[in-house]
């Protein structure tokens, strides 16, 4: 067996193998759920009724999908520039820190205090992606191992706030912060939870990266940079600035998912993997299954969102831990990244040495 | 005073360093016949997993460790096999190993958790060398078996990569592919094999968690060791001696800021390790050694006929 590359692949059947690829990966995982003792025919019923045939359903795909298209946007961005920013997680929970700061002890009322929140979470979750982009553009440093490093002391940083400085007078023994004036809500859908100033928000980012990166000359650096460092150089791209500016982006976004979540639904900083159920790392696959272009990451987004929407309706009717939605999640970029292979090259059956 | 003090470092330093030098030899391996898997999380995991079901349904903490390197070495296969020879980028292929690992350690390790194992890996006292002043009681005394493995391991490893024919070939493969190729050596066999000793090594090093450090299975228990053990491998310079004094030194510093746990919240002192990786890694390329010792054809898939 060997593979010769194929010619520049049309759309439709990049699109036609991927969506086989994650059909795929969803047949693995109800093998998985039988294997677990689960009847894979219930799950499937379940996951309809619940999530596709009632309205409230699609309002949680929806409230998932915030998150993850906002970190899978800027992923997306960090990704083309050969970023490895595998620290959306840690970016989000900054985020989430900083707007809680400025809720509960910041100025501002009303809209004015909403924005601010979000200000100041996209340049806590900017910077925090900030400082491993520069060791990256300076040093050398591994971005993949600072990134994840800092996932981690992001999220003691948020254990200390809640059981420590921050942790609320009127709630006792539990660790989490005092609730938001309402004035640092994010208004719902009536009859559901979802925050729909987040899905503008989503929305606007995807279409401004787009943008950013197929129409200006810092999208055009960060392509270049990504692409052909040495071609890079030569056309006098600073590396270290493009470098800055695509980890500002990356991580400002992923800060702004963490203010729609505590703002959109906890209204407290509370336990981070209450914050975010891994929507940081899952974003990796919204940007991978998307092509690493901001706009199908609102696609993605939605579909990676469904699973985790329908992760929930499985765990209330037939009792399947969560850690079903990380591997429905892994497996779907286990068969992606196989999917590559038919999308790159032609398998051409016979000798090595044709 | 200075004497027990200095033991204590040198005992707890080495018991903490032990799983992460197990996972950075086996990795170093891996990386020097040219392949990156960031799956070492996912693997460690799966392998702490496993080696606890195995020692706690046989009774023989053992056949767990080796149950351990067996699924670690399947799941490197896994990570091979899509990086290698499907020629998928190397990093979204080993980033999916880890949260699979995950994932699939949390969902079947749900009847484990909370369970102590009846009969751990025993700790070993060795006669006569224990005694021996400063060094003794630390190294020698109380220690687990995997640890002088490790060590051993490493020192072997030293010296198959430098002085014999084999760690030439090996590391001709991560330098060079397309020389080695010409030279008749099998570039894609020797770089499974190097990815498989990277996941059995990596399973054995989450066994020691489960089976012998804190005898019991907690989901999410290697709590980023896999990714500490990555980092090591670079702050090493791709060196099995260098690693061995980077895991201890890690592990000494950890411990360090243990015994100022009474002067800091204890959310610190847990961010230490990760904080201590980043620094690291910062103080390594100050120091130029890494760009020296990276293998040249580091995370680059092989096809023979392409430059």
């Amino acid at each position: 067996m060997r593979l010769v590359p194929r010619e520049q692949p049309g759309p439709a059947f990049v699109l036609a193998v991927s969506a086989l690829a994650v059909l795929l990966a969803f047949a693995a995982s109800l093998v998985l759920l039988a294997l677990y003792g689960a009847s894979p025919v219930e799950a499937l019923r379940v996951v309809y009724q619940g999530v596709l045939a009632d309205p409230r359903g699609f309002a949680e795909v929806l409230r998932r999908a915030v998150p993850l298209t906002l970190a899978g946007a800027g992923l997306a961005l960090a990704f083309r520039a050969q970023f490895w920013n595998i620290g959306a997680e840690g970016q989000l929970l900054l985020g989430a820190v900083a707007a809680s700061g400025v809720a509960l002890f910041g100025p501002g009322e009303g809209i004015t205090k909403l924005f601010l929140m979000g200000l100041a979470a996209f340049v806590a979750g900017g910077l925090w992606a900030a400082l491993p982009a520069y060791l990256k553009g300076r040093l050398s440093v591994n971005d993949v191992i600072t990134t994840l490093m800092l996932n981690y002391v992001a999220i003691y940083l948020v254990e200390w706030l809640i059981h420590g400085p921050w942790k609320g007078r009127s709630v006792f023994g539990f660790a989490y912060t005092d609730r938001f004036p309402a004035s640092a809500w994010l208004p719902t859908w009536p009859g559901t939870a979802l925050a729909w100033p987040g899905v503008l928000l989503a929305v606007a980012f995807a279409v401004f990266f787009a943008w950013l990166l197929f129409a200006t000359r810092l999208g055009f650096e960060i392509r270049v940079v990504g692409e052909n460092p040495e071609a890079a150089r030569y056309a006098g791209i600073r590396a270290l600035s493009t470098l800055f500016w695509v980890a500002l982006l990356s991580g400002g976004v992923a800060g702004l998912a963490g203010f729609v979540e505590v703002a959109g639904t906890h209204h407290r900083l509370l336990a981070p993997l209450q914050i975010s159920l891994g929507y940081g790392y899952t974003a990796i696959i919204v940007a991978w299954l998307g092509r690493n272009h901001p706009l199908t990451t609102l696609l993605t987004g939605l579909l990676i969102g469904f699973v985790f929407a329908a992760g929930d309706v499985a765990k209330v009717a037939l009792a399947t831990p969560f850690q079903l939605v990380q591997v429905v999640n892994g497996l779907i970029l286990f068969f992606l990244i196989a999917a590559e292979v038919p999308i790159r090259y032609r398998i051409v059956w016979g000798s090595d040495r044709g | 005073m200075v004497e027990s003090w200095w033991v204590s470092t040198l005992a707890r330093g080495l018991a903490f360093s032990a799983p992460l030098l197990l996972a950075a030899l086996g990795e170093l391996v891996a990386e020097r016949s040219g392949v990156i898997n960031l799956g070492v999380e996912g693997m460690m995991i799966l392998g702490a997993l496993s080696g606890f079901a195995v020692a706690d349904a046989s009774g023989n903490p053992w056949l767990g460790v080796m149950a351990a390197a067996g699924v670690g070495t399947l799941a490197a296969l896994l990570h091979a096999f899509f990086s290698i020879t499907l020629r998928a980028n190397t990093y979204v292929s080993g980033l999916a190993l880890t949260m699979v690992g995950l994932g699939l350690s949390g969902l079947l390790g749900k009847p484990f958790a909370g369970r102590p194992l009846a009969h751990p890996l025993p700790k070993l006292d060795i006669p006569g060398l224990s005694s021996i002043p400063w060094l003794g009681p630390g190294l020698f005394q109380g220690q687990n078996a995997l640890l002088y493995l490790a060590l051993l391991a490493a020192f072997l490893l030293w010296y198959f990569l430098y002085r014999t024919r084999g760690g030439i070939t090996l590391r001709s493969v991560g330098e060079n592919p397309a020389a080695a190729d010409a030279l008749g050596v099998n570039v894609y066999l020797v770089r499974y094999l190097a990815t498989a000793f990277g996941g059995a090594m990596a399973g054995v090093a989450g066994a020691y968690l489960s089976v012998a450090y804190r005898p019991s299975w907690t989901e999410g228990m290697t709590a980023g060791m896999g990714w500490i053990a990555l980092a090591i491998v670079i702050f090493a310079a791709w060196d099995p001696l260098r690693a061995v004094a980077a895991a201890f030194l890690f592990g000494a510093f950890y411990h360090l800021a243990y015994r100022f746990q009474a002067h800091l919240p204890p959310e610190f002192l847990k961010m230490t390790p990760y904080l201590f990786t980043v620094l690291f890694l910062v103080l390594g390329a100050l120091g130029k050694s890494v760009r020296l010792g990276a293998p040249e054809a580091l995370g680059r898939p092989y096809v023979r006929g392409e430059r």
